[in-house]
C-alpha cells in the first residue's frame, strides 16, 4: 500500500471519532430532556450545566475531526 | 462547471491593501477585513439600541434583551463579584456571533466575492482563548496570589488521591485554552466545509446532465437548506459556549472552588 492511500483510509479512520461523539451528545441532550420533563420547573436553571456537558463532549468529536485533517493535509 | 470541489480554498487569507513596514507584513487582509466588518455592525446595533428612553421601542429592546442575557449568564455563572467581568463576557460574546453570522452571509452569489469567517481561524480564536486564558491567571494571582495553587486540590480529596488528582487537575487547568479555541475553530471550519461540499455537489450534479446527477443534485438541496439551518444554530450555540466557558474559569479564579 503506497503512502496516498494509506493517509486516505487513517483520515476515514480517524474520522469515526466524530461519530462516537455524536453518541455523546446525543446522551447530554436525551439525559436532560428526561430529566426535564419529569420536573419542568427545574429544567430551565440547568441550561447552562446542559451547554456545558454537550461542549465537553461536542469537543472530543471535533479533535477526531482535526485529527483526520491533520493527516488529509498537514503530512 | 463540473470540477474537482476545493473545500479549502474559502479558508486563504489574502491581502486586500498590501502594506509593508520593515520585514514586517501589516497588509489589510480578507480576515482583518471581515473583523471590521463585525465591529461595525456591532457598534451600529449599539449605537441604535442606547437611547435610554423610559418606554423602550423595539431596537432598543433587542439591545436590552442580549446585555440582559449575558448579565444573567454571569451574575448565575459568578455570582455578585462578576458585575465587572460583564463587558469582557459580552465582547467576546457579541465579536464571536456577529463574526461566525456575518460568514455565512450568501454573497458568493456577486462574481469574485466569498464571504469569509475570521473565527474559523485558529490564529483569531486562539487569540481570544489566550485573553480569557489569561484574565483569568491575572485574576486569580491578583486575588488570592500563590493560594491560587490551591485550585488543583479539589475540596475535600482524600490525601493518597492527592498525587494523582494534582496532576489530572494541572493538565485539565492548562489545557483549557487549547480546547476553548480549538472548539470554537473547528466547529467553524466543519460546517463551513460541508456546506462547500454539498453546495458543489448541487452544481456538479445538475451541470452533468443525467437523470442520477440530477437526483443526487435535487436531494443535496434539500440537505443543504437544513444544514444552513443548522449552521445558524451552531452559530450561536459556539459564540454562547464560549462565553459561558470563559465566566466558569472567571468563576475558577475569582471564587476558588
Amino acid at each position: 500500500m503506497d503512502l496516498q492511500s494509506a493517509k486516505m483510509i487513517g483520515a476515514g479512520l480517524a474520522a469515526i471519532g466524530t461519530g462516537a461523539a455524536a453518541i455523546g451528545v446525543g446522551f447530554v441532550f436525551g439525559s436532560f430532556l428526561q430529566g426535564a420533563l419529569r420536573n419542568p420547573a427545574a429544567a430551565d436553571g440547568q441550561q447552562g450545566r446542559l451547554f456545558l456537558g454537550f461542549a465537553l463532549a461536542e469537543l472530543l468529536g471535533l479533535m477526531a475531526f482535526t485529527v483526520a485533517l491533520l493527516i488529509l493535509f498537514v503530512f | 462547471m463540473a470540477g474537482k470541489i476545493d473545500p479549502m480554498h474559502q479558508f486563504t487569507v489574502e491581502p486586500l491593501v498590501p502594506l509593508h513596514i520593515g520585514q514586517y507584513d501589516i497588509s489589510l487582509t480578507n480576515s482583518a477585513a471581515w473583523m471590521l466588518a463585525a465591529l461595525a455592525v456591532i457598534g451600529v446595533f449599539m449605537w441604535g439600541g442606547l437611547k435610554r428612553q423610559v418606554v423602550p421601542g423595539r431596537w432598543q429592546m433587542a439591545v436590552e434583551g442580549l446585555t440582559g442575557f449575558i448579565d444573567d449568564l454571569v451574575q448565575v455563572n459568578i455570582g455578585p463579584e462578576g458585575k465587572k467581568f460583564t463587558p469582557f463576557v459580552f465582547s467576546l460574546f457579541t465579536f464571536i456571533l456577529v463574526a461566525n453570522l456575518l460568514g455565512l452571509l450568501p454573497l458568493a452569489i456577486v462574481p469574485g466575492w466569498h464571504p469569509f469567517t475570521p473565527t474559523s481561524h485558529f490564529s483569531i480564536t486562539g487569540l481570544l482563548a489566550i485573553m480569557s486564558f489569561g484574565l483569568v491567571l491575572i485574576i486569580g494571582f491578583w486575588r488570592h496570589g500563590f493560594h491560587f495553587f490551591s485550585l488543583f486540590v479539589p475540596h475535600g480529596t482524600p490525601w493518597y488521591m492527592l498525587p494523582l488528582i494534582i496532576p489530572i487537575e494541572i493538565v485539565s487547568f492548562l489545557v483549557r485554552p487549547f480546547s476553548l479555541a480549538l472548539r470554537l475553530f473547528v466547529a467553524m471550519m466543519s460546517g463551513h466545509i460541508l456546506m462547500e461540499v454539498f453546495g458543489s455537489f448541487i452544481v456538479n450534479g445538475f451541470a452533468s446532465g443525467s437523470p442520477v446527477g440530477f437526483g443526487v443534485g435535487a436531494v443535496s438541496f434539500i440537505f443543504i437548506v437544513g444544514v444552513g439551518a443548522l449552521e445558524l444554530l451552531v452559530c450561536a450555540l459556539q459564540a454562547y459556549v464560549f462565553a459561558l466557558l470563559t465566566s466558569l474559569y472567571l468563576n475558577d479564579a475569582i471564587n476558588l472552588h
